[in-house]
């Protein structure tokens, strides 16, 4: 099946993060989202007052301060009151209502950020609040519990094995030698079970961060950036929230979205994947059909850094990134959300031809 | 840069649910020690059983009553139990797929040690010795080694059906207030109110937040204010507070403090409540060891002119 074009062309034009680290206390949320914001703009050269659309993604859960989104709005002078939108979802969710605002006509331009203070509470039973709450929620079944989960059944299925997840680890983080905004990079010991089969080398850093995008449409794309990377279709699917009744196995609303944003009609280069844990690669290359001529996570990805609510915007901001360096000519990005991959975006990404 | 201020926040709330028809019986099944999953059009049995087929979206209804022993589908070993989980000794977190079912319920196994768990190992229920219709009756699974368990012979129908749980969840937090704000507390501590300059607009903000709500930018210039201030505008409050020792009816308003572009707010007392009126000049009233003003009263100054504050109300 072929992918519908999008209605109009829509491109990423500035990207930028924050190191990612294992604390922040002397900062704010707003403090610490600023720093990305101004610079995304000044990449542009757009002022706030320029930019048609503002979304964000984020969650008070992570540090347990209600509306803090309110607050991180003083940060992008929503005084007089700008157009504006928030998802309590990954970032990624956020561009893509800002894509279909683009889309529209309504804006030519977006501005979409997203922050992630884990550091005050304990964000492994932070997340079990996302979890059905009448079966599943009373057990407190923690993050790294359910991924553990997914990864003995891998196991079981032949899919992988513990050799072969510590290997996705340790490329990970020698990728992320690359990347000063990472927080665990270069040789990152395997460490004990954290709940087994999985080890501490094997799940993601704990840590704040925040990013930003700004996204164009058409001639406005080109005249802010050299090189544009279009966004040639994005989707996002999701799997039932029953973990017994998926095949942790597998990724269906992966490989559907990948389809819906065209990700089959022609190789990709480069794969910037949200799997926070090692086996959630192993799912997601078998759904995305990703061999090994494509470079997988070359920022280290998730297993180096993982601000929970701006991973997955960061997987399109990297691979918009390369594009835009030239180092990639069509990139796959891929953003999740809940338990072992239960919900899934993937966007595609293209420079013009060179 | 002063210190980091930190303290313990904990959010904790009891979330009162109510259940629908399908999770009812379940529930109140597990309270008389029957496990009960529901046919799908398709003729899967579902277990735990939901209201809604996750693949069709289909009404779901037909209860059937599946067996207390299955077969491990997967597991992880947890040898660090952690609060509120079901058992606080090492286990296994496993899904089963119970005798009957065709999908995989969550839960914990209570099993010696990784090496006594595997893939396809059978095990029951254990029963929750006091038992109140939720996921929790279901104690844990144990190691069994025997053929499926009889039924029942229910058909899902039970005295006092469990129409709702109770759901206690709490997180706990080490909160820190940030560059700005930890800057205005420890001024405070001093009997001082320090507020920060916006570089680009020159609006001084009291708290600080840090940034500048209308351009955008970092504010870092601190500026001392007050400490007296006008009273901008204000409600009289006539419901008493829980856990508040103050008698109603009191005032409570928004005081722009001298100097400041923002308005803050605080109880507002030494005056009868209905001499307050906005434009009322007042000051801060601090008690031993108060490390925020208690209240504003009067100062005794005529009142200030509407114009002068009128940005600010």
């Amino acid at each position: 099946m072929s992918a519908p074009r999008p209605l109009r062309d829509i491109a990423v034009v500035a990207f930028a993060q924050t190191d990612h680290l294992r604390t922040s206390d002397e900062l704010s949320e707003v403090e610490m989202l600023m720093p990305v914001l101004h610079e995304v703009l000044a990449q542009t050269g757009l002022k706030t007052s320029d930019i048609g659309f503002t979304c964000s993604g984020s969650t008070d859960y992570l540090a347990g301060r209600a509306f803090s989104f309110t607050m991180a709005l003083d940060g992008v002078g929503a005084w007089p009151p700008i157009s504006e939108s928030h998802v309590e979802m990954d970032g990624a969710w956020a561009l893509y209502e800002a894509w279909t605002k683009l889309l529209t006509g309504e804006a030519d331009t977006a501005l979409v950020y997203a922050y992630g203070k884990s550091s005050p509470g304990s964000v492994r039973d932070v997340l079990t609040r996302q979890l059905d709450p009448y079966y599943v929620a009373p057990l407190w079944p923690d993050s790294i519990a359910l991924a553990a989960l997914q990864a003995q059944a891998l196991i079981d299925a032949g899919d992988t094995d513990e050799p072969a997840l510590a290997a996705v680890a340790t490329r990970s983080r020698a990728s992320a030698a690359d990347n000063s905004h990472a927080q665990l990079r270069g040789s990152v010991p395997r460490g004990d079970y954290a709940v087994r089969p999985l080890r501490t080398g094997d799940c993601p850093p704990i840590g704040d961060g925040a990013a930003a995008v700004i996204l164009a449409a058409g001639e406005r794309a080109r005249d802010l950036c050299e090189r544009p990377a279009w966004i040639r279709g994005i989707d996002h699917r999701i799997e039932a929230h029953g973990l017994g009744v998926r095949d942790l196995t597998d990724s269906p609303s992966s490989r559907l979205a990948a389809e819906r944003a065209g990700a089959f009609e022609r190789p990709v280069d480069t794969a910037e994947l949200h799997a926070p844990f090692t086996s959630q690669e192993v799912v997601l290359r078998k759904a995305l059909r990703l061999d090994d001529s494509v470079d997988v996570n070359p920022s280290g990805g998730p297993l180096a850094a993982n601000p929970i609510m701006a991973a997955g915007l960061i997987r399109i901001g990297e691979a918009a990134a390369r594009i835009q360096r030239g180092d990639s000519d069509r990139a796959l990005a891929h953003a999740t959300s809940g338990p072992c991959l239960q919900q899934n975006l993937v966007a595609v990404l293209e420079g013009d031809p060179r | 840069m002063p210190e980091v201020l930190k303290a313990p926040l904990v959010v904790e709330f009891p979330f009162t649910r109510s259940l629908g028809p399908v999770q009812s019986a379940f529930l109140t099944g597990l309270r008389e020690r029957v496990v009960l999953g529901v046919k799908t059009r398709d003729g899967r049995t579902l277990v735990p059983p939901v209201e809604y087929d996750p693949v069709t979206s289909e009404d779901l209804g037909e209860l059937v009553e599946v067996a207390s022993t299955g077969t491990v589908t997967t597991w992880a070993w947890n040898h660090e139990p952690r609060r509120g989980q079901p058992l606080d000794t090492p286990f296994a977190w496993v899904l089963v797929k119970l005798d009957g079912a065709d999908t995989g319920l969550l839960h914990a196994l209570d099993a010696p040690g990784p090496d006594a768990v595997r893939t396809g190992m059978r095990v029951r229920v254990r029963w929750a010795e006091e038992r109140s219709g939720a996921i929790t009756d279901i104690a844990c699974f144990e190691p069994y080694d025997g053929d499926s368990a009889e039924l029942t012979g229910s058909d899902g129908r039970f005295e006092d059906m469990v129409t709702g749980i109770v759901a206690p969840a709490r997180l706990d937090y080490t909160y820190s207030p940030g560059r700005a704000q930890s800057g205005y507390i420890n001024a405070l501590s001093d009997r001082r109110a320090v507020g920060e300059r916006c570089p680009s607009c020159r609006k001084v903000y009291v708290p600080p937040r840090g940034a500048c709500p209308t351009c955008g930018v970092a504010t870092s210039e601190q500026v001392e204010v007050g400490p007296r201030g006008t009273l901008t505008t204000y409600c009289i409050v006539n419901i008493k507070a829980k856990n508040l020792d103050i008698e109603v009816p009191y005032v409570y308003g928004h005081i722009a403090l001298d100097g400041a572009d923002l308005a803050l707010h605080g109880r507002i007392g030494g005056i009868p409540y209905d001499q307050v009126r906005m434009g009322l000049r007042v000051e801060p009233v601090w008690t031993d060891g108060g490390r925020f003003p208690d209240h504003y009263r009067p100062t005794g100054e005529p009142d200030a002119d509407y114009d002068t504050y009128k940005e600010l109300v």
